[in-house]
């Protein structure tokens, strides 16, 4: 159970050219919980995910990942267990086709050939992109494509799931098949997103981000009623959430 | 903006046509490969003067195009499009090749005799080069070439081409485009397009920066692994040895003359 | 331009096949010891971009023609000679099957002649020493243009001997390389401005990419011997232009048409005609075509402009390929004093 989880304390991040990006952020995600992380652009969300998944290391504080602390040594185990998708699916599928692409990371894991097929199969049946299977990427649409990130990140087998903004530039019946999925998975995730509908729809908690810091974290519900709280950080309650009076 | 949008429109129609389940497309891409470059060699290894010994040759790109669904109108205008270095220099023949051949009863300057040549040549090589891709595709060609000894850097270099092909190439046309639109009618100059080549390339880094991270998240060491391909089969080897017979043949007959022989009767 | 598989020979292709192929096998052996994992996505999105970047045309002022990148050059700037080799190779190969541009047998052909040169040639000898660590703006637009117009000029250097070479052209060498040099040297001049101005604009937003690459300024007595060792070559290319000997094909021409009847005066004329508008050189004299009836073959014509004879064409493609070794070899050698003196930049 405790490889699900995801910790911070107190870390902050700094750029190479001094520019602080985040501050002084704890918080701690148990097994299974589904996280949104909110925030104005620039508030540090992305910096936030590239810190769980080792893409960045933190100036201060420890990073921790099913108990392991992020570092360069354990770098190659957090990235079997943190699956991440990337905010731009073209930056994620670079192999010739769908199949070889979501077969990346079980080969890169070392498994055996069937065993690596059976992986690819069942991502893909997963997400439902079995059809798309010998397509060149070249050819998905934006909800294809994001599919497939997400099935090649599964085939890994992760415990985490951490996306970032995963439902832009997705139509509505893509944006509502991807929330079928991600409600249906029983990983721990960690969502960065705009979408706060989507957030309302599949997470059980939300943490806010405001310039780097960590200013709220608390069920949806606490989170979307405090509007003057949500407009000190430029944001406003999800649609669906403000409709319901 | 038109050129890269009609260029990146080549690459989709070609490898597309790769994709379709043709019998082309069923033949292994190595034999497809190594027939196509024994085509190549043995069209290129004729005298300068051989036209209508050539000919025969064109089965294969006509059989190719048959066996892989290719509109011939589509080959024939990529054929015409392709700005012919060849035709240009070829040009120069008729002008400083001026010794009499005998066609038939006509004289011919032998330069025209040779510059006929050259289109054929052109026509035959070009032609086998299309249908090579729109029968393998280009990561199917890839993996051909990795499997027949290319180093791997090569190859894993394009099939990563390929695919970014279309991403960059989008964004240039965006680029290219937005410039236009408040461009008012001018062209684009040298001092519009540094900068936005600039751009391009700055956009480039940070993508393959991006990408780079993407490939480690999922276990990336330097290595890109590939599954095992297709694999070769009997009737492969019946192609590729068909076809070459049929290339000697051609190249040691004089296959037209021997059928106008059988034809008429004379010697 | 590229060379064609029309215009080839099955010797000279796979001549020039052996020669792209062990570049290519080096290049790949530098970069597998090299093992920077980066490498790999890098090399991808940038041929991508010199794909994407070849199609975006800009005017040339005053010539009413347009231009575009080449990215030879760019390429070996960005990435190092290895690297960018082989993308270069992976982008001609993609023209090739796709868009006809020259021919897959001419491809070794053409990887050669707008990969070898720039990269290994015009980069590491010229473009390197010249341009120092990217501060002075004036050293990398000189060394841009300068590397450019060597490396184009070589290429195209490359097609003339590869045609000639193959005997399916009636082109001579003197026609032809007349017809190339010029156009390559103006190409070349606008490849070295829009590679100098794409450099300074990413050396200003983004000097960390070219941090391991840029060499410490070299000493003037080193850029003194490469440039002389440019100039040699030159030199030697311009000298067979400017050889006395009477042109091998017009000799030959000759041969065949002495005692023929006079509608091949007529056409010796016309053709008289046709190669004087063709000619740029000022002192090209064609002998006049009476006179060329009357002469006995091997004689002297009045200063004949182009270069080899018939016989000694073979011997002058093996001049121009040795000197072209001799060249890399005095480079190499360069390059090894000069890493011996100073610490490596990378």
């Amino acid at each position: 159970m405790s490889h699900h989880l995801v910790e911070m304390r107190g870390v902050s991040f700094r750029y190479p050219d001094g520019t602080a990006a985040l501050h002084d952020a704890s918080f701690r995600i148990v097994h299974g919980e589904c996280v949104a992380l909110i925030g104005p652009n620039g508030a540090g969300k992305s910096t936030l995910l590239a810190l769980i998944n080792g893409l960045v290391l933190p100036s201060a504080g420890e990073v921790l990942v099913g108990e392991l602390p992020v570092t360069t040594r354990t770098l190659a185990q957090v990235h079997r267990t943190v699956g991440y998708v990337f905010q731009d699916p073209d930056d994620q599928l670079f192999m010739p086709t769908v199949f070889d692409d979501v077969a990346f990371g079980p080969l890169n894991l070392g498994l055996e050939e069937d065993q690596v097929r059976m992986q690819v199969d069942r991502a893909l049946q997963t997400v439902g992109a079995v059809h798309l299977a010998q397509r060149a990427p070249y050819r998905l649409s934006g909800g294809e494509k994001r599919a497939v990130a997400i099935a090649g990140v599964l085939a890994m087998a992760p415990s985490i799931l951490v996306l970032d903004e995963p439902s832009s530039g997705l139509d509505a019946a893509a944006r509502r098949r991807l929330i079928g999925l991600l409600a249906s998975f029983t990983h721990t995730r960690i969502i960065a997103t705009h979408d706060l509908d989507l957030a309302l729809d599949v997470c059980t908690r939300v943490l806010v981000l405001h310039a780097g810091r960590l200013v709220a974290d608390g069920t949806p519900a606490a989170i979307f009623d405090d509007r003057e709280g949500l407009a000190r950080c430029g944001l406003e309650p999800p649609l669906s959430w403000r409709r319901r009076d | 903006m038109s050129r890269v949008d009609a260029a990146l429109r080549d690459l989709r129609s070609l490898d597309a046509l790769a994709a379709r389940d043709t019998p082309l497309a069923r033949v292994d891409a190595r034999a497809l490969t190594v027939t196509t470059l024994a085509f190549i060699v043995t069209v290129v290894s004729f005298d300068r003067y051989a036209v209508a010994a050539l000919l025969p040759l064109a089965l294969y790109p006509v059989a190719l195009a048959a066996l892989g669904d290719v509109p011939a109108a589509a080959l024939l205008r990529k054929l015409a499009v392709a700005a012919p270095f060849a035709v240009m220099v070829g040009l120069f023949n008729p002008l400083l090749d001026r010794a009499p051949m005998a066609i038939g009863s006509v004289d011919i300057a032998a330069g025209w005799v040779s510059f006929t040549s050259i289109l054929v040549r052109f026509a035959l090589t070009v032609s086998a080069a299309l249908l090579l891709v729109a029968g393998t595709g280009m990561n199917g060609l890839a993996a051909a070439l990795r499997r027949l000894g290319m180093p791997r850097v090569f190859t894993a270099q394009l099939t990563f081409l390929f695919r970014y092909a279309f991403v960059l190439g989008g964004e240039a046309t965006r680029m290219a485009t937005a410039r236009q639109l408040r461009g008012n009618g001018r062209p684009m100059r040298l001092a519009e397009a540094g900068p936005m080549l600039g751009h391009l390339l700055l956009r480039a880094f940070a993508r393959a920066e991006r990408i780079h991270q993407a490939m480690r998240a999922r276990g990336f060491d330097g290595e890109v692994r590939l599954l095992g391909g297709r694999r070769w089969q009997a009737r492969d080897t019946l192609f590729v040895a068909g076809w070459c017979v049929w290339f000697a043949l051609v190249r040691t007959v004089d296959v037209p003359q021997w059928l106008g022989w059988l034809m008429t009767g004379a010697t | 331009m590229h060379m064609a598989d029309a215009l080839l020979s099955p010797a000279v292709g796979a001549t020039m096949w052996v020669a792209a192929g062990s570049v290519l096998a080096l290049s790949a052996r530098r970069l597998d010891r090299q093992s920077d994992d980066r490498m790999v996505p890098l090399m991808g999105v940038l041929g991508a971009f010199i794909f994407a970047a070849q199609m975006i045309n800009f005017a040339i002022p005053a010539t009413g023609s347009s231009g575009h990148l080449g990215g030879g050059l760019l390429l070996a700037i960005l990435l190092g000679p290895p690297a960018a080799f082989i993308v270069i190779a992976s982008v001609l190969t993609v023209q090739a099957l796709f868009f006809a541009d020259g021919g897959l047998l001419a491809l070794g052909a053409n990887i050669f002649n707008l990969g070898f040169f720039p990269c290994f040639l015009a980069y590491p000898l010229i473009y390197r020493p010249l341009a120092g660590d990217g501060t002075s703006r004036a050293r990398v637009v000189a060394a841009s243009l300068l590397a450019a117009i060597i490396a184009l000029q070589l290429g195209a250097l490359g097609v003339v001997l590869q045609t000639i070479a193959s005997g399916i052209s009636n082109l001579s060498f003197g026609t032809f390389a007349a017809l190339m040099l010029p156009i390559h040297l103006a190409i070349g001049i606008v490849e070295g401005i829009v590679t100098a101005v794409v450099v300074l604009f990413v050396l200003r937003a983004r000097p960390d990419l070219f941090a391991a690459r840029t060499a410490p300024t070299a000493p003037l007595g080193r850029l003194l011997i490469t440039f002389a060792a440019a100039a040699a070559l030159i030199g030697g290319v311009l000298s067979w232009f400017a050889s006395g000997h009477p042109d091998g094909l017009e000799w030959s021409l000759e041969r065949a048409t002495t005692g023929e009847a006079a509608e091949e005066q007529g056409v010796k004329a016309w053709l008289a005609q046709a190669q004087q508008r063709v000619a740029i050189l000022p002192d090209y004299d064609f002998a006049a075509p009476a006179a060329a009836a009357d002469s006995e073959p091997g004689t002297e014509a009045a200063a004949s402009w182009p270069d080899v004879k018939l016989g000694t064409s073979a011997s002058g493609i093996v001049g121009g390929v040795l000197t072209l070794v001799l060249v890399f070899v005095a480079g190499t050698l360069l390059r090894r004093t000069r890493r011996s003196a100073s610490p490596p930049a990378g």
